[in-house]
């Protein structure tokens, strides 16, 4: 018998980790598009699920990608996709159906500098796009972002789980270095929580009345008591599912904000300050939707300034304002394009914020 | 069989659930729906098939098979399909497409999951227009046809000429079975009936990518009867898209 679990670390890159999580997840099929910088994800399961003897299938688009794993969701399987920026556009549509017909999937984002074809640096110019739903119709989508090889593989688990307890297409977003970097990793699946049976599934109708999957309403009212469920679905993840991590915040004068490898940074300039005697502190988001407003609403009282810190031009400093809702400053520090942000900068940028 | 040596002769499919369609009169999609449920009573295969609805004016199909039906996005149910078929290869499973959503939007599903060899059977109701938006031209459109989108007529120069799907992928080698046929008269409708069994009999045995065109009339965007449409499809399109078994690997 195969030994299914890895106890020793061993070395992966953030690709390769997420595919053998999501493998260990139970994942069922995986479908994926050629791609820069997440291609070692689709190459890792093009090995591995033959040996399981899983599905892989490389699609002739993201489009069919992501139907792709809508159809095997529809049978009641975990599935998944990957891409990163300009891929993720496509998917969008599938994403907006996966979530009008309440189907749980994983898709991953290991974004990359844009708008339009960009490059193949990391970036995280996607927040917006993956917060806000990203496709057409008024939904959201749970975001997982990890700061590190081990944490996106420990994000995989769960983002299957989330995906099948609420019936909702999950994101894990990382970018180019999170994928392409190496770091040691145990991956073993954790204690299995106790999900929803799914009763829904299109399984063929033996013994049962027929069912249906299908995110059209037409009769009158039905669309909205359709979008008031899901909004509910919605408001219990908000209260659920929050997750984010804070480093030396209780006594901080100067809150920086950061997700993903942009947090790594961050926690690294958090050190060197408070060894020079700065009062700095850091918040890191891990869910990016459902955000950690009440955290930082809390942390609010006591900060005197937030710095929301992104490889991009300003998108999740939004998110912190509406968290802080006018109790103190928040400002911004970030460049996009592909380019990483250095310690030394982001120190730099910090120095400017503290009080004086 | 009744008793009394009385015998039903026709009767509601069983595959068919009883209640009416959005139908407009003399539109063909009864007459395919009621021929694949027939196909899948016969075949006993009702409790394991799944069927993948199309965007279009079957897109409530779901409402009128009785069996498990899903919808997909706009061209994707080859993708869907593959998706379903590939972690449940016991299910059978369908995809039911206009001309619309199989050979504009779709174009590349259909050509990818036709050349793979995925083991579905495709039913492809080829209307020459669009429907459910209000009669636009399709792909299928005949040289010459006035619709919302082409009011002098479609002009071969600016959209090139009616794209024959049956004959775009019958040359790939995952294909098993192609065949067209039509709805215009009694006998032909009994001959599409033919090919659409056999193309669900080929996924039962296990065989490759089937796919059944059925030529059909749309009164309402034809501007025509419904019987001056069924002449119209042996008149004009029938010349142009010839009927009868284009492959069988069998």
């Amino acid at each position: 018998m195969k030994e299914n679990t890895t106890i020793e670390p061993a070395l992966f890159c953030g690709n390769e980790a997420i595919g053998e999580a999501a493998i260990q997840a139970g994942c069922r099929a995986y479908f994926g598009y050629p791609i820069t910088p997440q291609n070692e994800l689709t190459a890792y399961m093009a090995k591995r699920m033959g040996e399981e003897g899983r599905v892989f299938i490389q699609s002739e688009s993201e489009l069919a990608a992501i139907s792709m794993v809508f159809g095997a969701a529809a049978a009641g399987e975990r599935a998944m996709t990957s891409s990163s920026s300009p891929g993720v556009s496509l998917k969008q549509e599938g994403i907006s159906y996966l979530a009008g017909c309440e189907l749980p999937a994983v898709i991953v984002n290991m974004s990359r500098g844009g708008p339009g074809l960009g490059n193949i640096g990391p970036a995280q110019a996607d927040y917006y796009q993956s917060t806000r739903g990203g496709g057409h119709g008024d939904y959201r989508t749970p975001v997982l972002a990890g700061a590190s090889v081990q944490e996106l593989a420990d994000l995989t688990f769960l983002a299957f789980d989330i995906a099948d307890r609420y019936r909702t297409p999950t994101l894990i977003l990382g970018d180019g270095i999170l994928g392409q970097m190496m770091e040691p990793a145990v991956i073993t699946h954790p204690e299995p929580t106790e999900l929803p049976a799914k009763d829904w599934t299109l399984t063929g109708s033996r013994g049962r009345p027929p069912r249906s999957i299908k995110s059209l309403y037409l009769g009158p009212g039905e669309l909205e008591a359709h979008n008031r469920k899901l909004q509910e679905v919605y408001r219990t993840i908000s209260e659920t599912e929050v997750r984010w991590e804070s480093l030396m915040t209780e006594d901080a004068s100067l809150v920086l904000v950061a997700y993903g490898i942009t947090a790594r940074i961050c926690r690294e300039v958090v050190f060197r300050l408070r060894k020079e005697g700065l009062p700095v502190g850091l918040l890191r988001p891990i869910t990016l939707w459902p955000f950690p407003d009440k955290a930082i609403r809390e942390l609010s009282r006591t900060a005197e300034k937030f710095l929301s810190v992104e490889m991009n031009f300003g998108q999740m400093v939004d998110d912190v304002r509406l968290a802080v809702n006018g109790n103190c400053p928040v400002e911004f520090f970030g460049h996009g394009g592909g380019e990483i942000l250095t310690g030394a900068e982001i120190m730099e940028a910090a120095r400017g914020h503290l009080p004086r | 069989m009744k008793s009394g040596g009385e015998k039903f002769i026709y009767r509601r499919p069983e595959s068919l659930q009883d209640v009416p369609t959005h139908y407009c009169p003399g539109c063909g999609h009864g007459t395919v729906h009621r021929i694949i449920a027939e196909v899948i009573d016969e075949l006993g295969i009702r409790e394991r098939t799944v069927g993948i609805a199309p965007v279009g004016c079957a897109v409530l199909a779901y409402d009128y098979f009785n069996f498990d039906v899903t919808e997909a996005a706009h061209g994707r149910p080859p993708a869907v399909a593959t998706g379903l078929k590939r972690v449940r290869p016991d299910l059978i499973v369908f995809t039911y497409q206009g001309d619309g959503d199989l050979a504009a939007i779709g174009t590349a599903e259909i050509i990818h999951a036709a050349n793979r060899g995925e083991k579905i059977t495709v039913i492809f109701v080829n209307n020459g227009i669009y429907g459910m938006t209000g009669g636009q031209m399709a792909p299928t459109t005949l040289v010459g046809q006035a619709t919302a989108t082409s009011p002098r007529g479609r002009d071969c120069e600016e959209t090139g000429p009616p794209i024959k799907v049956c004959e775009m992928l019958a040359p790939l080698d995952g294909t098993d079975y192609i065949a067209r046929g039509a709805l215009d008269t009694p006998a032909h409708t009994r001959v599409l009936k033919g090919y659409i069994k056999k193309a669900f009999l080929n996924q039962v045995e296990g065989r490759r990518f089937s796919l059944v065109e059925a030529l059909s009339p749309c009164p309402t965007y034809w501007r025509l009867t419904p019987q001056d449409s069924l002449a119209r499809i042996g008149a004009e399109i029938i010349p142009h898209f010839p009927l009868g078994v284009i492959k069988d690997e069998e």
